[in-house]
């Protein structure tokens, strides 16, 4: 299992345990990580699983595809360290991932 | 006074189960009418994923949103359906008896219904324009702030803020550039996922000086009374400024929310509608809830699940409207009347 912690708006950590291979987004609805709604189920279309990588982390994790940089037009307070969860793949690599909630998924 | 529509059994939702329930209706001899918020047919499956695959219609090892949605237009063509599309029910009344229903439905385009049943097939709820969270732009809202253009005329002579990177936020900058004092498009980046053709017109118009092109994301609004003066941005560099303008347009995308079902008289759970799993009906006779948009106990959200509900909700559907035929299950194999009703006998 792979481990990743959420850091909430509120500046409150959680640390989730992610099945390799499924998507960090659902990591986060399967244990009810605050911040996350992923309205459209992973689909890449909605913008609602938008979630700031942490600094430490923005080297690391492969860059957004096209369509995710589309996608996140639609949300709010995009930053350069904005992700959309449903599209990071959990992997050994990603062990210790920290990311920050928004305020709002709008 | 509007024309009353009257039907045997009105659909809200035309997404896959709705699309649906207009065949098992057909095969009972029950017409319907469908009517949908978004201007076009298929629901989640055309406005959310039309080009991905959809890997669980039985039948179909792999088959896309819109795929699907195209085959079942094919399947239900031979009963006719006549659709009412931008149109949201407002009111849900009913004016009939528990053993012989009647319901009055009005939309919020001036439609109204007289039906029989009524089916709800509304998915997550209706896709309405997502909005930015700016504190207080509800008091802007329909005055000075839109989410869509209902007369390009009001925008004479106004300093319109356009805001997004898409097609609509790229038609209306190129629609309203003549005829606005100024128009002005806000985008996060400088890439567009709009059409070429128009990120292309709408460089042009930029490079003539006819509108401006500024990148940053809006963090609030100032104004009086429901009209705005400025929009505050905050620029790619960090940097907060006030930017002037009297009309602003964002255009986030859609979302789903439950809306007006809530005022309907039906019992609610969780934004749900409950509903038996006999004849999938709610806590109104007459009344059906098939699809996403119902809970009951052991409930998945899948659209085969949503298609069995409407086979179902049908059936009694039928004793509604036709309280006094006799009631024979046929197959469509085998009943030379059904074969006819689909033109293939």
């Amino acid at each position: 299992m792979v481990k990743i912690t959420f850091i909430d708006a509120a500046g409150q950590s959680r640390i989730v345990e992610a099945e390799e291979g499924s998507t960090v987004m659902e990591a986060a609805i399967r244990n009810d990580v605050s911040g996350i709604e992923a309205e459209c189920g992973g689909a890449c279309a909605c913008a609602t699983c938008h979630v700031y990588v942490d600094d430490s982390w923005l080297e690391k994790l492969p860059k957004a595809e096209s369509m995710e940089e589309d996608m996140l037009d639609f949300a709010y307070d995009v930053r350069p360290a904005s992700r959309l969860s449903c599209q990071i793949r959990v992997t050994a690599e990603i062990d210790g991932l920290v990311l920050h909630t928004p305020e709002q998924q709008g | 006074m509007t024309e009353i529509i009257k039907t045997d059994a009105l659909i809200v939702g035309a997404g896959p189960v709705g699309l649906f329930a207009v065949f098992e209706l057909g095969l009972l001899d029950i017409k319907a009418h469908v009517l949908d918020i978004l201007p076009k047919i298929g629901g989640q499956c055309s406005e959310l994923y039309p080009e991905k695959p959809i890997y669980d219609i039985p039948g179909f090892p792999t088959i896309t949103g819109q795929g699907l949605v195209d085959n079942l237009m094919k399947q239900i063509e031979p009963f006719h359906p006549t659709f009412h599309f931008n149109e949201q029910v407002e009111q849900l009344e009913s004016i009939g008896t528990p053993a012989a229903p009647l319901f009055r439905v009005r939309t919020n385009g001036d439609l109204t219904f007289e039906a029989k049943t009524v089916i709800i097939a509304a998915g997550g709820g209706s896709f309405q324009p997502k909005k930015p969270p700016v504190p207080g732009i509800e008091a802007y809202e329909n005055i000075s702030v839109f989410y869509a253009v209902r007369k390009m005329e009001s925008f004479r002579g106004k300093r319109v803020l356009i805001v997004g990177g898409g097609d609509s936020a790229l038609d209306w900058s190129l629609n309203l550039a003549p005829i606005a004092e100024r128009v002005i498009l806000m985008h996060r980046r400088d890439e567009f996922r709009a059409a070429p053709h128009s990120v292309n017109a709408m460089r042009e118009l930029v490079a003539a000086g006819k509108m401006d092109l500024t990148l940053g994301q809006m963090t609030g609004l100032k104004g009086e009374g429901g009209e705005l003066s400025a929009v505050t941005v905050k620029a790619n560099d960090g940097s907060i400024y006030d930017f002037e303008c009297n009309r602003m347009m964002p255009f986030f995308g859609l979302t789903m929310k439950l809306g007006p079902i809530a005022d309907w008289g039906l019992n609610l759970h969780e934004n749900l509608v409950p509903v038996d799993t006999e004849k999938f009906e709610t806590n109104v006779p007459g009344v059906f809830a098939i699809g996403d948009i119902n809970t009951y106990p052991g409930k998945l959200k899948l659209i085969l699940s949503g298609f069995h509900e409407a086979a179902l909700a049908a059936q009694k559907a039928n004793r509604y409207v036709f309280p006094d035929k006799k009631v024979v299950f046929q197959y469509t194999t085998s009943s030379s009347s059904l074969q006819k009703k689909l033109g293939v006998g």
